[in-house]
């Protein structure tokens, strides 16, 4: 075994060293020199001395005290989200790392950027079954795009800078860097710090090559009914410009994954709206007539393409994304694009013909008709005495006028946020697309705070998923995070409830869910509260809650057995998409 | 462009079929590659029938030989997989008729038995095998060669007490391949170099023997 210094990454050149300390201060200062400045975490004997030297840097690292380590990491992946930066949480050894797996692997299905310390035992005790012991690298290994374990304090610098380099370059992941005790408290001269800028295994983009390009323009410029697809790709290459430029330019409709969501403004006039499952209409049914799709930074999720021998066979597919593996993966590429769509998006902008595809775009809006006929509009404005999730998103709309960040947890609160509440800029739709982890929502609302002070974060949460993550309201609490938080409360685990409502002869098996008197809850908190189960009450009650300074909880009661439509059940074609 | 450039075409490719396939990854030297290359075949519950881990022609980097019997597209996505990681530097995958492959076995039978009922020089002529150790009591052999090879001495020594057999994984050396001194220095170029293929298997259609 050789060790990360002699063959992974280039070695620095070489500097006289300029800090002694121990293990534990270098880590720190590690943090400090990749421009971290808030971290989430939750303290533990095997990780005390970082602890320890954390005390003196109170004034450089903001360390947020989180409730649960599971509500570190989702906070440290909603700051990740907004921000665009490293998200940083610390854990100890044993079922404080244990308690991180579920944000891992939600960071690394959603390819978000983050570096997770945990402590771990004396080295000289590993394998021993120790107290707090757990193999907390091989546990992690499936969920972590990198993951290391330092029982050295020689290693730390370049291993952290190496984590970093990791977890934000190409497609970013969640990296995991374990420290045995004996390396947090070991004291070394250290030599300047040097950030990681190539390991030579890794390969973060693949080389750009024209001529792919060259080919996907040919197809793009004699398609009839070209169909655009972008996921998430789009946000974390920073390429939104690009994005729009290429659209603009082509005339080319655009739909999103709800990874994607919010990467154009919702009401561009192209964008046609969602993929998927509870997409809308048009992109669905129209994926199966269009001539020529141009999938960018998606992956082709089961949940977007429904049945996958009826989807889109009579299309070409053009397929750019910055990981080679996602191409050819589930949905075969005839033209794959490998790179980073920041740098492929404008030369295919410029390779392609200045187009307006005006009878194929109508065509999405007779179908969007349809769609605000039967679904939308009796949705955004019900008929009947109870009220809707969706009103309560147009309500919302109506307030923050498109400029909140909307974090969601999972269900069917989640579709409707995502369908429909209006994004004027990027970054702005937080939620748990791959994993669909419930319990997400809270901490992630409160990371996505950190990652965007200025701006109003609303959570919009179901009555099942906040009971997942309740706890993190002490942290809401100590720190003031001013999160909103919206509770849409429909009685019932909705989604599931609805699955079985449609396909399982409403056979309601444990979905009905009890709960706490949230807005006593809120308040045993300090937070301030309110419940509204009245349509009359409900724009003054979520203006309150949008005025209020600090942190607010609105809880809503909504119809209890509403469904989300539209939708493709399982095992069936996106163009059998139902309206009801 | 059409499917057909991104085909990999030597004749003996079954698309459709299972067939085996030997995985060949380039890798730094670290503790805990092999189980993250691992759970790329178990995630997917997919057998490994045999792997091998070695140095390789230059000092600290490894070499995997893996060895699976899988169709054409799953082995060209779990090299994807494989090749995604952070500690990987390059995988190919090539069907029987690429490599050049052997596997070591070895046999511990009785002496008594085997002086008794058959010539031990028959057996090292007509299975090409050697005697390793010649105790009184037993004798080890062993033999190099294919899975069908060594297995045809196991059934010929079964009626003289076989007390041990055991195999190693398959090792093999691809036909097409120049090694990996020169794609090294590709990766350890801070930009990649003009040569550098990347999308190799979308450039040289049939005359790759790489994904």
């Amino acid at each position: 075994m050789e060790t990360l210094q002699d063959t992974a990454t280039k070695k620095a050149t070489t500097s006289s060293p300029t800090f002694k300390g121990t293990g534990s201060q270098m880590l720190l200062n590690a943090l400090i020199e990749e421009g971290v400045s808030t971290i989430f975490g939750y303290p533990g004997g095997a990780i005390m001395p970082i602890y320890d030297a954390l005390y003196d840097y109170a004034d450089k690292l903001e360390h947020i005290l989180v409730r649960h380590e599971q509500g570190g990491i989702h906070a440290a992946q909603g700051y990740a989200r907004t921000s665009g930066r490293v998200g940083v949480c610390f854990a100890t050894s044993g079922p404080g790392a244990t308690n991180l797996v579920t944000g891992l692997a939600d960071a690394q299905i959603d390819s978000t950027p983050l570096v997770c310390i945990t402590g771990q035992v004396f080295a000289h005790l590993l394998g021993t079954d120790a107290f707090q012991e757990t193999d907390v690298i091989n546990i992690t290994t499936p969920v972590t795009k990198w993951n290391y374990q330092i029982t050295d304090a020689k290693e730390i610098p370049e291993v952290l800078a190496k984590a970093f380099y990791i977890a934000k370059s190409g497609r970013p992941g969640p990296v995991l860097i374990d420290i045995t005790k004996n390396a947090q408290l070991q004291v070394e001269e250290f030599e300047t710090y040097v950030k990681c800028n190539h390991i030579r295994s890794y390969r973060p983009k693949p080389k750009v090559r024209v001529e792919f390009i060259e080919e996907a323009a040919k197809l793009i410029n004699s398609a009839q009914k070209p169909f655009v697809l972008f996921g998430q790709g789009v946000i974390l290459g920073n390429a939104e410009r690009e994005f729009k430029a290429f659209i603009e330019k082509t005339g080319i409709p655009a739909a999103w994954t709800i990874m994607g969501e919010g990467a154009i403004p919702t009401e561009h006039p192209l964008n046609v709206g969602m993929l998927g499952m509870h997409g809308n209409y048009g992109p669905n049914v129209l994926t199966n007539e269009a001539d020529v799709i141009i999938a960018i930074g998606m992956r082709f999720d089961d949940r977007v393409t429904g049945r996958l021998d009826k989807y889109a066979k009579q299309a070409k597919i053009v397929h750019l994304d910055i990981d080679p593996a996602e191409i050819d993966k589930n949905v075969k590429a005839d033209v794959g694009v490998w790179g980073d769509c920041k740098e492929t998006l404008p030369i295919l902008t410029n390779l392609v013909k200045e187009n307006k595809h005006e009878a194929w775009v109508a065509l999405f809006k007779d179908y969007n008709q349809q769609e605000i006929d039967q679904v939308i509009t009796p949705e955004l404005y019900p008929a009947g005495e109870e009220m809707t999730m969706g009103e309560v998103l147009r309500t919302l709309n109506e307030i923050t006028g498109g400029d909140a960040v909307i974090v969601t947890d999972v269900g069917q609160h989640q579709m409707v946020a995502c369908r429909y509440a209006k994004f004027n800029k990027t970054r702005s739709n937080v939620t748990s697309g791959g994993l669909g982890t419930m319990g997400f929502g809270l901490p992630a609302a409160i990371g996505a705070k950190y990652g965007a002070p200025e701006r109003t974060v609303v959570a919009i949460i179901g009555d099942g998923g906040f009971q997942m993550t309740p706890q993190e309201l002490g942290t809401i609490m100590q720190f003031g995070a001013a999160v909103k938080i919206l509770i849409l409360n429909n009685q019932f685990l909705g989604m599931v409830r609805q699955w079985q409502q449609l396909f399982h002869d409403k056979r309601y098996s444990f979905v009905n869910i009890t709960s706490p008197d949230f807005v006593a809850l809120a308040k045993s908190y300090y937070i301030e509260a309110s419940k509204v189960d009245q349509r009359a009450e409900l724009k003054k009650a979520l203006q309150t809650m949008i005025d209020h300074d600090g942190s607010y909880l609105l809880e809503v009661m909504v119809g209890k057995e509403n469904n989300v439509f539209p939708m493709v059940p399982q095992g069936c074609s996106v163009s059998e998409i139902r309206l009801k | 462009m059409s499917n057909d450039t991104i085909k990999y075409t030597p004749e003996d490719t079954n698309y459709e079929g299972k067939q085996d396939f030997t995985i060949t990854v380039y890798a730094e030297d670290r503790v805990g590659l092999l189980n993250r290359i691992s759970i790329i075949f178990s995630k997917r519950k997919i057998n490994i029938d045999s792997l091998n881990t070695s140095p390789s022609e230059i000092a600290g980097i490894h070499r995997f030989t893996i060895l699976i019997n899988e169709g054409y597209e799953v082995v060209r996505k779990l090299a994807r997989q494989i090749e995604k990681q952070v500690e990987v530097l390059k995988v190919y995958f090539n069907t029987d008729s690429e490599v050049i492959w052997q596997e070591l076995a070895l046999y511990k039978v009785s002496t008594e038995e085997i002086t008794e009922k058959v010539t031990v020089e028959r057996l090292l002529r007509q299975y090409g095998a050697t005697a390793v150790v010649i105790r009184k009591d037993y004798t080890v052999f062993s033999v190099t060669g294919h899975k069908e090879e060594t297995d045809a001495l196991v059934k010929a020594l079964e009626p003289y007490e076989l007390i041990e057999f055991v195999r190693s994984a398959r090792v093999a050396i691809i036909k097409d391949s120049a090694g990996f001194h020169e794609k090294l220095k590709e990766f350890e170029a801070d930009e990649p170099g003009e040569e550098r293929v990347e999308n190799e298997f979308l450039d040289k259609g049939d005359k790759i023997f790489t994904m």
